[in-house]
């Protein structure tokens, strides 16, 4: 489902004296497929261009357009539902909206608001709790009898058992230790790839961006910076960080390297394995 | 420097009776002046550790002595007194309405004179860089704010140690940044004890020690640089390494003279140039 | 819809009225709740009305969105105003439509009635909307004071009401997320037929629970920590002062009372 951002403008509290402009003129395209990672200071817009992707607010200027569906300023809107369903988002510490007295019942919950009916709710309650790495015997648990690590995944699995085409993850791994962090990054990207999701990633991990995303998009004070391949973004480093933004390790270090030796590699390297390949010829061009 | 703080000895604790040990005869020191970094997966003990350390908890078996108080209920207050812990959810710990009246917090407790307090209050808040909100209310501060006046709130009450029980895991990079470089200022403008328990292991390279917990038990001490040298085995207790040291093995995989697992970037890239004009 | 909402809210601004020690504000308030009940005519009534808009005009709270957040409450006021509409049958009858009547006391009570409500809403929401939470909770605790001696907890009460002020606002932001969780599971809150509106709310105050035990059980370690242990030996950071102001809005509160008490009929 292809989704795009049409000069969004978002006021929170219209009319208050606490009126204040979240976010505006922001235009995103996110064609279906896409891994998109939104990524800015806490308080640039990413959570409010965020909320925008599932009708969870309306814009008070520009528009949304949701697979068929286009959401305005206008007034009243029906059928939100139907959107819900095919835009599934995890929110930060998705733990805190645990409610039922079982897991299975918990992750069951999210379908059987659209309309599954409770057979079939069960069975991806089962292929949603493997899928998330936890064992089908926790199920019958009370979800407040988990750790906190065993909490999210139960979360994350109750999104997935909806079923979404359009998957909306604010920092999914808040929180988490290193090794927790890494099974649930790649278990969405396994996702993504497997039943062609089209995946937002709103992170502030620049090393997750870097390696999940096939495009980046920057918010930088309710406006969107820059949106490119992680190589656009990472290629000139030093924008991000005059905005006081991290670039991954990988990048610092060519950037340290480059300074130190007064000449540049040959491209820009995103990964490790990238750096290392390009080193022997970057130590032997000095000799030249 | 190595003047012992605070000893622990063979602490072993349960939460429940049924349930496994958090903490098992885990003993260590901890050193006047240090920064000591207690690092592990979730579950591993570490935040055990800190409850214990200021008596929220009591152990099962072992003892803890905080500058010569052996911790009891009878010397819990003055040990708290010794202790000032700063915790991980910046809401959960933010008392007062606005910024001063939350670092006066700890003040009024302790029945500290007005005029005391207002300077205490003032000072604890430039130390940490947040003099300019003292009307503030706790919803208009960013996570790395609340957690400064945290600090703050610790800072007034003079404690010799202070307890950073995963006190950055729920900032962004910015407020993780802020909150570390408030602490290495403190350390070095005032001969403070620091214990982060973390599992963030750039916070971790940065202390001068750290001990690494896994199921309960201490698996390892020693300086930073000793700790990354475990590599996968680190990995393979759920943490991670810095990237200066996944480089540093990946170069030296590939016949690039690396001398060590380096720490810090800089002297990874120093010695691949001194390296590089030898060649 | 939360966000228009004003009650407990503080709009900081430097008016006569913000600056005003939250003592006498409180006793402003206290005793303008009796003083309402003096009035029960025309006169008197009107009396009241112009001192509660000079109230609001000298607090700098802006005025549509003081109107704008009392939006429920004048549901609740024209609900007043028709009960009494309907109810009261004495006097002679001013309106008449088939087996609907209206009659004069019923008109009558009705708006005085209302008004009185509503003047009441008005003069608490100034107090809240220019003293900060804490101020009042000073205010409170210093007023209640001498019933310390009687062994009533009025440091615990002003502690637990300064606390539940800190978090009020920390609370709507988690209820506003937690609705939006819910929301993306599919749950609807302000449509549907109301039988499902209603279950809506358990996913939306389960949650809620847990996190505030969670909050509270945190909350009573940090305070620990910081070595809270009572009230007892505790000093006292904020100080509260009383100025000239504070007695000249008392006096102008005398004097509306005594206008009162001489055009009451």
């Amino acid at each position: 489902m292809d989704i795009s951002l049409k000069n969004v403008e978002y006021r929170y509290q219209v009319n208050t004296p606490f009126e204040r402009l979240a976010i505006q003129d922001v235009s995103i395209d996110i064609p279906s497929g896409t891994f998109l990672a939104l990524i800015g200071h806490t308080g640039s817009g990413k959570s409010t261009v965020l909320q925008h992707l599932n009708a969870l607010l309306k814009p008070t200027a520009g528009e949304v357009v949701i697979g068929e569906r286009t959401i305005t300023s206008e007034k009243k809107q029906k059928g939100l539902k139907a959107i819900r369903q095919k835009v599934a988002i995890v929110f930060q510490f998705p733990e805190h909206q645990l409610f039922e007295e079982t897991v299975e019942k918990d992750i069951c919950f999210g379908p059987m608001n659209f309309g599954v009916n409770e057979g079939e709710a069960k069975r991806r309650a089962h292929e949603a709790i493997k899928q998330v790495g936890l064992d089908e015997s926790i199920l019958q648990k009370s979800p407040f009898d988990l750790s906190g690590g065993q909490m999210r995944r139960v979360a994350i699995a109750g999104v997935l058992a909806m079923h979404p085409d359009v998957i909306v993850l604010d920092e999914p791994t808040a929180g988490l230790d290193p090794r927790g962090r890494k099974e649930i990054m790649d278990m969405f990207y396994q996702l993504h790839k497997e039943r062609n999701l089209s995946t937002i990633l709103v992170t502030h991990s620049m090393e997750d961006a870097s390696r999940y995303a096939d495009k980046i998009a920057i918010m930088h004070k309710g406006e969107v910076y820059k949106v490119g391949t992680p190589l656009d973004i990472f290629s000139d480093p030093e924008q991000l960080i005059k905005m006081g933004l991290d670039v991954p390790e990988v990048v610092k270090f060519q950037q340290k390297l480059e300074k130190t030796f007064g000449y540049k590699f040959a491209k820009t390297c995103l990964t490790i394995e990238e750096i290392s390949q390009e080193m022997p010829r970057f130590l032997k061009r000095g000799e030249a | 420097m190595k003047n012992s703080l605070v000893q622990i000895r063979n602490l072993s604790f349960k939460y429940d009776e049924n349930a496994d040990y958090a903490l098992k005869d885990v003993t260590f020191d901890i050193y006047e002046g240090e920064w000591l970094a207690i690092v592990g997966h979730n579950g591993s003990g570490k935040s055990t550790m800190a409850k214990l350390l200021n008596g929220l908890n009591f152990p099962k078996e072992g003892s803890i002595t905080v500058d010569g108080l052996l911790l009891s209920e009878e010397t819990v207050w003055d040990i708290r007194d010794k202790i000032g812990m700063v915790f991980q959810n910046p809401d959960n710990q933010f008392v007062g309405t606005t910024v001063q009246d939350d670092v006066a917090f700890g003040l009024e407790n302790h029945g500290i004179e007005r005029e005391e307090m207002i300077k205490r209050v003032h000072n604890a808040l430039e130390s940490v860089k947040m003099e300019q909100f003292l009307d503030q209310e706790p919803h208009h501060l960013s996570g790395g704010q609340k957690q400064r006046v945290a600090i703050a709130g610790v800072l007034a009450l003079r404690p010799n140690i202070i307890v950073l029980d995963e006190a950055t895991s729920m900032l962004d990079p910015r407020g993780r940044e802020e909150v570390l470089e408030t602490i290495r200022q403190l350390k070095a403008s005032q001969e403070m004890t620091v214990i982060s328990i973390t599992h963030d292991l750039e916070e971790a390279a940065k202390a001068d020690r750290m001990i690494v917990m896994n199921k309960g038990q201490l698996y390892r001490e020693g300086s930073p640089e000793d700790i990354f040298q475990l590599d996968e085995e680190l990995i393979s207790l759920g943490l991670d390494i810095p990237f200066p040291v996944k480089m540093s093995k990946m170069l030296k995989g590939l016949n690039i003279p690396v001398s060590k697992h380096h720490l810090s970037e800089e002297e990874l890239v120093e010695e691949l140039w001194t390296s590089h004009l030898k060649m | 819809m939360m966000e228009k909402m004003i009650f407990g809210r503080y709009v900081p601004a430097d008016s006569v009225i913000h600056r005003m020690d939250p003592r006498s504000k409180l006793i402003i308030v206290l005793l303008f709740v009796c003083v309402v009940f003096i009035a029960n005519n025309a006169i008197t009534y009107g009396a009241l009305v112009v001192y509660t808009l000079l109230m609001l005009a000298m607090s700098k709270v802006p005025m549509r969105f003081v109107f704008g957040g009392l939006k429920l409450v004048f549901i609740l006021i024209i609900f007043t105003f028709l009960m009494h509409i309907f109810l009261t049958r004495e006097g002679p009858i001013i309106f008449e439509l088939g087996w609907f009547k209206v009659y004069e006391e019923g008109l009558r009570q009705g708006i005085f009635i209302s008004l009185r409500f509503f003047l009441l809403i008005l003069i608490t929401s100034i107090l809240t909307l220019t003293t900060a939470p804490i101020a009042i909770t000073d205010g409170l605790e210093s007023l209640l004071g001498p019933l310390k001696k009687l062994k009533f907890p009025v440091h615990e009460l002003a502690l637990m009401m300064s606390i539940a002020l800190r978090f009020i606002p920390t609370l709507m932001e988690e209820t506003d997320k937690i609705m939006k969780a819910q929301s993306a599971r599919g749950v609807e809150f302000s449509s549907g037929p109301v039988k499902d509106r209603v279950m809506a709310i358990i996913p939306l105050l389960i949650p809620l629970f847990v996190s505030s035990f969670k909050r509270a059980e945190e909350l009573a370690t940090a305070m620990e920590a910081r070595g809270y242990r009572g009230g007892d030996g505790r000093t006292r950071y904020r100080k509260l002062v009383w100025s000239g102001i504070d007695t000249l809005m008392l006096l102008l509160l005398l004097a509306l009372t005594i206008l009162l008490i001489i055009f009451r009929t």
